[in-house]
């Protein structure tokens, strides 16, 4: 296998211009009637329902277990959301209200958000969320390393974590807006995906900007690359900002022109956002009656 | 392809594109858009039948189905056009003050811009290209030349610092099919504020953009005879060639026609500009950002069905990454929508034309007759229509005619090479001299490479980019003269 140094060197340049010209392109996809519609059923299907705040508490994070499975009753046969992802603390709170569903419990973990701390302590945060029940963890990339070309390290955290984490899947969260420039991007995408990543994933939430197109795109052909080179089908989860069932649609054509059938499924494809399901539930609901109902009529949680 | 193949773990690489979810059809509404059934000539600011009363029809080629009849011009007709140019010309417009001729153009951009959606549909519906370009690229720069050059108007004392300039008269032009409204637009607004008046003759198979236009230049009370737009064929452009009291010629089109053209003016007088043919070469290094040169690829020989004269038609790749960008390029084309040009998901609309598609076709036939080896994705045609799917031609060679000649379809031959020294030579390589592209992340290769092409626009990692504040133009036998920018005025002046 090729060192941490070489598989950053091995990353292809990245030509911003060109990529934004591309997304661009992309987003003149008109996606109307029933490609809308399955298009945004799909959108909910791999949805992980957020919540990740200090003011969290049990009672806030049952509220949303519940929605994640009842999404908007009204309308029969919505599908449940992919997974509620939450803090460590609470989530032994999630696996509980979640039991009997397939709703996984994803829990953020490595000194969430900044990751600024011993990597003896991420591993025991790891270990013990996944001991409390977490399916997936979404873990922080040491950004401070990696910018100034600690590969190794970077990498070798990464293996850590995929160790500790055991049977639960492995979201390696970039940091996009802290690292910059798309080759960053590039690089560290390939990075984490060399050293175990199940998932790569934008952002926190908590750093501006969070998920844009373009940082998306580059991510999504790093994936294909990595999959034509290794077999190996890496998900995909972009996170914080995407507020609207427009842009889920837009991120969905980008997966679906970059990467193709194998990761249009909540397996391989993810969307992180706390407010995003409403605005689906809206759009699904004006489809099918062609009027914009009140935001009233959906549950807040 | 042995050091690729070790590189690459998956068997048989390629994405699965064939996906459950796909877009519903998303056309554009041409509820909002009335052709007459028939068209006339617009000669002195009128709209007047032809004197020998022939008409043909224009169609869509995407259903074949007639959408209006224009007349075809003759000997007559273009007298009067140009007479009506010249009394134009000597009353009023070269008089005029250059502010005043300033304003008619400005307000000929804004109707254009605010009638935008309706010339869009209509160039996609008469000319078969996909309303994702003409609504985001033709009918927008169109727009934008006339701006461009409405500024120029009032500030030609400046454009050439110590010489002032004089308007020519009347300027014969002839357009092509590929770009029809933007082509129109090239060549009006830099002759117009300069003083000059016009006589226009559109392409036979896309008229009827151009004859919205007219209406617009009524709508805009444009003095009578300032623009005047006729229409026909080649015999009808030969006419204005050959008018004796026409002072400039401007014709896009052929380099066959470009030589009649050289031919028939020599020893008269007149000025001419010729944008003609070209075989671009698009030329992608080792270092280049990989997806984003797949995508100039893709850009510089797909744009408007390949109809573009300087597409990047010759592509050389470096032999260290050509493996890789062939899968990444047949992975690409694998998405691409061949199909309604008004669908607004449409990359590739309809060939402009059967004598158009029947050139292509026979190029391709010619393509495997000389044993390069095809690859077209699979992609289901309607049944009507002129229709080509993108094709990839590999082991070909500088000797195959598909790299020498002009196809103006969707069609791209790809070579592969080692050394900066031996694709410059065979970028060089071909009687063209239009475009070109270089792909590298090096900016020093940018240069060298760029300047050693002998073409008049080189894009670096870009492709297909247009401004109307930059000049265009060929070398050798892609034209002669340059439009656009500060030098698109000097066709049309004379300095003193």
């Amino acid at each position: 296998m090729n060192s941490p140094t070489a598989i950053v060197e091995a990353a292809p340049p990245i030509d911003e211009v060109g990529v934004n010209e591309r997304v661009a392109r992309l987003f003149t996809r008109s996606i109307k009637k029933e490609a809308k519609l399955r298009a945004l059923t799909m959108t909910l299907s791999m949805l992980d329902l957020t919540t990740l705040e200090g003011k969290d508490s049990p009672g806030k994070v049952k509220q949303l277990c519940y929605k994640a499975a009842h999404l908007h009753d009204v309308y029969p046969g919505l599908p449940m959301v992919a997974a509620v992802c939450v803090y460590p603390s609470l989530v032994s709170v999630a696996r509980k209200a979640l039991a009997g569903t397939d709703i996984k419990v994803a829990s953020v973990a490595t000194a969430f958000p900044s990751g600024m701390t011993a990597l003896k302590l991420k591993l025991e945060e790891v270990k013990q969320v996944v001991e409390d029940g977490a399916d997936e963890v979404d873990m922080v990339l040491s950004r401070g390393r990696f910018l100034r070309g600690d590969y190794a390290y970077v990498f070798d955290e990464i293996a850590a974590v995929k160790t500790a984490c055991g049977p639960a899947h492995l979201k390696v969260i970039l940091e996009t807006g802290e690292l910059v420039t798309l080759d960053n991007v590039r690089r560290a995408s390939d990075l984490a995906m060399a050293a175990g990543a199940d998932f790569i994933k934008t952002s926190t939430g908590k750093v501006s900007p969070a998920a844009t197109p373009p940082v998306v795109l580059v991510m999504l052909e790093a994936i294909r690359d990595y999959y034509f080179r290794t077999g190996r089908k890496v998900g995909m989860k972009p996170a914080g900002g995407i507020k609207t069932a427009k842009q889920a649609i837009q991120y969905l054509v980008m997966v679906r022109e970059t990467l193709g059938q194998a990761w249009l499924t909540p397996d391989r494809f993810r969307f992180g956002a706390s407010s995003l399901a409403n605005d689906v539930l809206m759009q699904i609901v004006k489809q099918t009656t062609g009027v914009y109902q009140s935001g009233d009529y959906f549950s807040i949680d | 392809m042995t050091k690729e193949k070790k590189r690459l773990k998956v068997a048989n690489p390629h994405i699965d594109y064939d996906t459950v979810w796909t877009y519903a059809p998303a056309p554009e509404s041409t509820d909002h858009i009335h052709l007459k059934r028939r068209y006339e000539l617009f000669i002195n600011g009128e709209f007047v039948p032809p004197v020998k009363g022939k008409y043909f029809a224009t169609v869509n080629p995407a259903t074949e189905e007639k959408l209006a009849e224009v007349p075809e011009a003759t000997g007559e007709d273009i007298d009067k056009a140009v007479a009506a140019a010249r009394s134009a010309f000597e009353k009023v417009w070269s008089p005029m003050p250059p502010a005043e001729r300033g304003k008619y153009i400005y307000r000929i951009a804004r109707l254009l811009q605010e009638r935008a959606r309706e010339f869009a549909v209509i160039e996609s519906l008469d000319g078969g290209k996909p309303i994702r370009e003409s609504r985001d690229i033709d009918i927008p720069l169109a727009a934008a030349h006339f701006f461009y050059y409405a500024g120029w108007a009032d500030k030609l004392e400046y454009a050439f610092p110590g010489r002032k300039t004089r308007p020519l008269g009347v300027a014969g032009q002839i357009i092509p099919w590929n770009f029809p409204l933007l082509m129109a637009a090239w060549k009006i607004a830099p002759a117009l504020a300069t003083g000059n008046t016009v006589v226009l003759k559109t392409a036979e198979t896309t008229p009827l953009t151009a004859m919205k236009l007219a209406e617009l230049f009524q709508d805009a009370e444009l003095p009578p005879g300032v623009v005047n737009i006729v229409t026909g064929g080649g015999k009808t452009g030969q006419m204005i060639v050959n008018h004796p009291d026409v002072d400039k010629i401007a014709f896009t089109g052929s380099t066959e026609v470009g030589k009649y053209i050289r031919k028939a003016l020599a020893g008269t007088g007149k000025r001419y500009t010729l944008e003609l043919g070209g075989k671009a070469a698009n030329i992608i290094f080792e270092d280049a950002a990989v997806d984003q040169a797949v995508e100039g690829i893709i850009n510089g020989i797909f744009f408007n069905q390949g109809h573009v004269c300087c597409a990047g038609s010759r592509l050389y790749v470096q032999e260290s990454i050509a493996p890789e960008i062939l899968r990444k390029l047949k992975d690409r084309i694998a998405t691409l929508i061949v199909g309604d040009p008004l669908d607004k998901n449409t990359d590739i609309g309809a060939i402009n034309s059967r004598m158009q598609l029947e050139k292509i076709e026979s190029y391709v036939r010619i393509g495997k007759e000389e044993g390069g080896a095809i690859f077209q994705p699979p992609c289901k045609l309607p049944a009507k229509g002129y229709w080509h799917p993108p094709t990839l031609f590999t082991d070909v060679s500088q000797s195959h005619r598909i790299v020498q000649e002009e196809i103006f379809g969707p069609v791209l031959p790809i070579q592969t090479f080692r050394t900066v020294d031996e694709v410059i030579t065979k970028a060089n390589n071909t009687p063209y001299g239009l475009s070109g592209g270089v792909w590298t992340d090096k900016g020093a290769k940018i240069f060298k490479v760029t300047k050693q092409i002998r073409a008049g626009v080189v894009w670096a990692n870009t492709y297909n980019k247009f401004d109307p504040t930059s000049p265009f133009g060929g070398y050798k036998e892609s034209g002669l003269g340059r439009e656009g920018g500060l030098q698109g005025l000097l066709p049309y002046v004379e300095l003193v």
